[in-house]
C-alpha cells in the first residue's frame, strides 16, 4: 500500500514541478483562471479515464472508448438538430444510455464469448467509427445547426468552474465511492488481482468484466455529448487516437495493466499529467506536433516504472518465463 | 472443457494431418470462402475479371501481409506488436530524411530496413529485457514512433523519390506479376518454411503454448520473443519501402490504422489471439480474402470506412463464429 501512496505523491510532485517550470517563465500559466481552463481541458480524458480505470483493473482493455465516445456525440448532435428543444437533460439520459449500450456490446463479447478484449474492442472501435459514417454520409454538424443550450451546457459556469469540470468531479466521486464502497468496486479488483481466488469466493469473473464494459462505455458516451457540444461540431474523426491518451492516462496513473491494481486518485493525476503538458506544450513553444510522442514515452516510461515497484522482492527460486498478463 | 475428454493428446499444429483432417480443416474453410467471394465478385462487377485489375487489387494485401507473416509468429509465441503502422511511418519518415539529404535508392533501402528494425529492437528489448507486457509496450511505441514522425514532418510531406526507387511499390517483374506480389510470395515460402519445417518454428510454438515449460525445455523464450520482434520489425520496414515507392510521398499519417488490418488478417487465418497455434497458408489465404473483399467493394463504390466496418466486424465474427458454434453444439448435445 505504501507503494501505492509513494506513486501518488511522486505524480503529484511531478506535476507541481511542471508547473513551477512552466511558471518560472510565463507566470500567467499558473494564473487561477488559467488552472481552470486547464482543468477543464482534461475533464473528458479523466472522465474517459475512470471508467478505462474500471477496465483494465478487471485485466481487460477498451480501445473503442473514443469511438464510442464520436458515434454517441454524433448521435446526440443528431437528435438536437432534428428536436432543438428538447432539454439538456434528456440529451444527458441518451448519452449515457447509448453509451452503456455500445459498452455492454464489448462486454458481452468478452463476458459470454471470451474473446480477448483487445481483439473486441480493436474491432468495435472501427464498427462505431463506421457507423458514424453510415449514419451521416461523412457530413458535418457545425454549430449554427445546434441550439444553443445544446452548445452551452458544459460550458455554463458554477462558482467559476464550467459545468464540464464539475462533472468530472461528479464523476470521480462516483467512481471513489463505487470502487471502495460498494460490492462491484470490490469485485473489480479482485477478478483483475486473482481471477481463481475471484470464482473461489462467489465472483462472476465475465459479469464483472460486463460491468466494468458498461461502466466504460457509459462515460464514454456522457463524454461524447460533452465533446461534441464543448466543440460545437460533429464529425467521423473526433477524437481519433484518444483511446490512446486515456490508456496513457491509465498506466501513468498507476494502474496496472495486469489487473487489479490502481487508484481513482492515481489515475486521475495521470490525466491531470497529461492535461498539463498538454497546454503547457504551447506556451513554451514546442510545437504541438510534440505531443504524440511525448504521450507515448509517458506510456512507456510509466509502464517500466511500474513493473519495477510491482516487482516481489525476495530470491527467486523458481524462474518464470510467463509476464504478467 | 469437456470437448477434450476424447482427445486426451490434442496436438494443435500437427504437420501432417490426414486429409480428413485437412478437408475440414481453417485453411479450407477459408479457401472455400476465398473462392465463393471471388466467384460473387466476377458476377457482381464486370471489371473484376480483368488481368490486369486483379493485379492491382494484390496491392490491396501485399504490404500489410509481409508485416503479417511476421506478426503471425510473433502472435504464436503469445506477444503482440501494434506499432507496426507506426514502424512504416517511422521508416518512411528516415527515408524522406535520407532522400532530402541526397541519397540514391540503395540507401534508402538500407534505411527503411534498419529503421524497422531498431525499432524492433527497441520493442523487443522492453518486452524481453524489462519483462513488460507487449500490449502497452506496443501501444506506447505505437505512439511515440507515429509522433516522431509528427515532430519530424509537421503538417508537411517528403516528395521527390528518385525514379528508380518507385521500383518497389510500382514495378513488375513480368507481364502483370508486380515486385511486391514476387516479395510476398518469397516471403510467405521463406515464413512458411521457418515456421512448419526449422527448430525455430517448434520453438515458436513451444514458447506460444507454455512458455515456463518451453524454457525448462531447454528454449531462450527471450531470446526467440527478441528474435520475432526484430523480425516484425524488419517486416514493416519493407512494408514501408514498398508503400513509400508505390505512393511517392511520405506523410506522417500514413499507413495508420494498418496494425487493425495486419491483426485481422493473422487472426483470420487462423492463428489463436492467445498464442500456440496457427500456419501460414492459412494467413496466406486470409491475405488474399481480405484483398479480394476490399477490391470487389471497391469496384461496387463501397467507401472505404464502410471496408473498415467489415475488416472490424470480420475480426470479431472469425473468432465469435467458431465459439457460438461450440455453445450450440454443446447445449444441442
Amino acid at each position: 500500500m505504501s507503494h501505492l501512496k509513494s506513486r501518488e505523491a511522486i505524480l503529484f510532485g511531478a506535476i507541481l514541478c511542471l508547473l513551477f517550470v512552466v511558471a518560472a517563465r510565463f507566470p500567467a500559466f499558473v494564473a487561477p483562471g488559467n488552472l481552470v481552463a486547464v482543468f477543464t481541458d482534461t475533464s473528458p480524458l479523466m472522465i474517459l479515464a475512470m471508467g478505462q480505470m474500471a477496465v483494465i483493473l478487471t485485466r481487460c482493455i477498451d480501445l473503442s472508448v473514443a469511438a464510442n465516445l464520436a458515434l454517441t456525440g454524433m448521435v446526440c448532435a443528431m437528435i438536437n438538430v432534428a428536436a432543438p428543444d428538447l432539454p439538456v437533460v434528456v440529451i444527458l439520459a441518451v448519452s449515457l444510455a447509448l453509451g452503456a449500450m455500445l459498452g455492454a456490446i464489448n462486454g458481452i463479447l468478452v463476458w459470454k464469448l471470451s474473446i480477448p478484449p483487445i481483439v473486441v474492442t480493436l474491432g468495435t472501435m472501427t464498427i462505431f467509427r463506421g457507423i458514424i459514417f453510415l449514419l451521416t454520409d461523412g457530413k458535418w454538424i457545425n454549430a449554427h445547426e445546434m441550439s444553443p443550450h445544446f452548445t452551452g451546457f458544459p460550458r455554463s459556469d458554477i462558482f467559476g468552474v464550467p459545468v464540464l469540470g464539475w462533472i468530472a468531479v461528479l464523476v470521480s466521486v462516483v467512481m471513489l465511492v463505487l470502487m471502495a464502497r460498494t460490492t462491484l468496486g470490490r469485485s473489480i479488483y479482485a477478478v483483475g488481482g486473482n481471477p481463481h481466488a475471484a470464482i473461489y469466493t462467489g465472483i462472476d469473473v465475465g459479469k464483472t468484466q460486463f460491468a466494468a464494459f458498461v461502466i466504460s462505455g457509459m462515460l464514454a458516451g456522457l463524454t461524447g455529448y460533452l465533446w461534441v457540444a464543448r466543440y460545437s461540431v460533429a464529425y467521423v474523426d473526433i477524437a481519433g487516437g484518444f483511446e490512446l491518451d486515456v490508456v496513457a492516462a491509465c498506466v501513468i496513473g498507476g494502474v496496472s495493466i495486469a489487473g487489479g491494481a490502481g487508484t481513482v486518485v492515481g489515475t486521475l493525476l495521470g490525466a491531470l499529467f497529461l492535461g498539463v503538458v498538454k497546454n503547457a506544450l504551447p506556451v513554451v513553444d514546442i510545437s504541438p506536433f510534440w505531443q504524440l510522442a511525448i504521450s507515448g514515452a509517458a506510456i512507456i516510461i510509466a509502464v517500466a516504472f511500474n513493473a519495477q515497484s510491482g516487482r516481489s522482492k525476495g530470491r527467486v527460486i523458481l524462474k518464470s518465463a510467463e509476464h504478467a498478463q | 472443457m469437456s470437448l477434450t475428454e476424447n482427445a486426451p493428446r490434442h496436438v494443435p499444429d500437427r504437420l501432417r494431418s490426414p486429409l480428413q483432417d485437412k478437408l475440414v480443416s481453417w485453411e479450407s474453410l477459408l479457401l472455400a470462402v476465398a473462392i465463393a467471394i471471388f466467384i460473387v465478385n466476377s458476377l457482381a462487377s464486370p471489371y473484376f475479371l480483368n488481368a490486369w485489375n486483379l493485379s492491382d487489387a494484390t496491392f490491396n494485401f501485399t504490404e500489410k501481409a509481409m508485416i503479417a507473416f511476421a506478426m503471425a509468429l510473433l502472435i504464436i509465441s503469445g506477444e503482440i506488436d501494434l506499432s507496426v503502422a507506426a514502424i512504416i511511418a517511422l521508416a518512411s519518415t528516415a527515408m524522406g530524411v535520407a532522400m532530402e539529404m541526397g541519397a540514391g535508392t540503395p540507401v534508402l533501402v538500407l534505411v527503411g530496413l534498419t529503421t524497422g528494425l531498431l525499432c524492433g529492437a527497441f520493442n523487443g528489448a522492453l518486452v524481453t529485457k524489462l519483462g513488460l507486457p507487449s500490449i502497452v509496450v506496443t501501444i506506447g511505441t505505437m505512439s511515440l514512433f507515429r509522433g516522431i514522425s509528427y515532430i519530424v514532418l509537421g503538417d508537411g510531406a517528403f516528395r521527390g523519390y528518385p525514379s528508380s526507387f518507385s521500383w518497389f511499390g510500382q514495378g513488375y517483374v513480368f507481364w502483370v506479376i508486380s515486385v511486391e506480389f514476387v516479395i510476398f510470395a518469397l516471403l510467405a515460402v521463406i515464413f512458411g518454411v521457418v515456421l512448419h519445417k526449422t527448430n525455430f518454428g517448434r520453438m515458436v510454438y513451444a514458447t506460444g503454448n507454455n512458455a515456463t515449460g518451453a524454457l525448462f525445455s531447454g528454449v531462450r523464450v527471450d531470446r526467440v520473443k527478441m528474435a520475432l520482434f526484430l523480425l516484425t520489425g524488419l517486416m514493416s520496414g519493407l512494408a514501408a519501402i514498398c508503400l513509400t515507392s508505390r505512393l511517392g510521398s511520405t506523410r506522417p499519417s500514413i499507413a495508420s490504422g494498418m496494425e487493425l488490418e495486419v491483426v485481422t488478417m493473422v487472426v483470420l487465418g487462423g492463428v489463436n489471439i492467445l498464442g500456440g497455434s496457427g500456419s501460414i497458408p492459412g494467413v496466406v489465404i486470409a491475405a488474399f480474402v481480405m484483398g479480394l473483399v476490399t477490391f470487389g467493394l471497391g469496384l461496387l463504390n463501397v467507401p472505404g470506412i464502410v471496408l473498415s466496418i467489415f475488416i472490424g466486424l470480420l475480426l470479431i465474427g472469425v473468432i465469435a463464429l467458431p465459439r457460438l458454434w461450440a455453445m450450440w453444439r454443446k447445449k444441442a448435445g
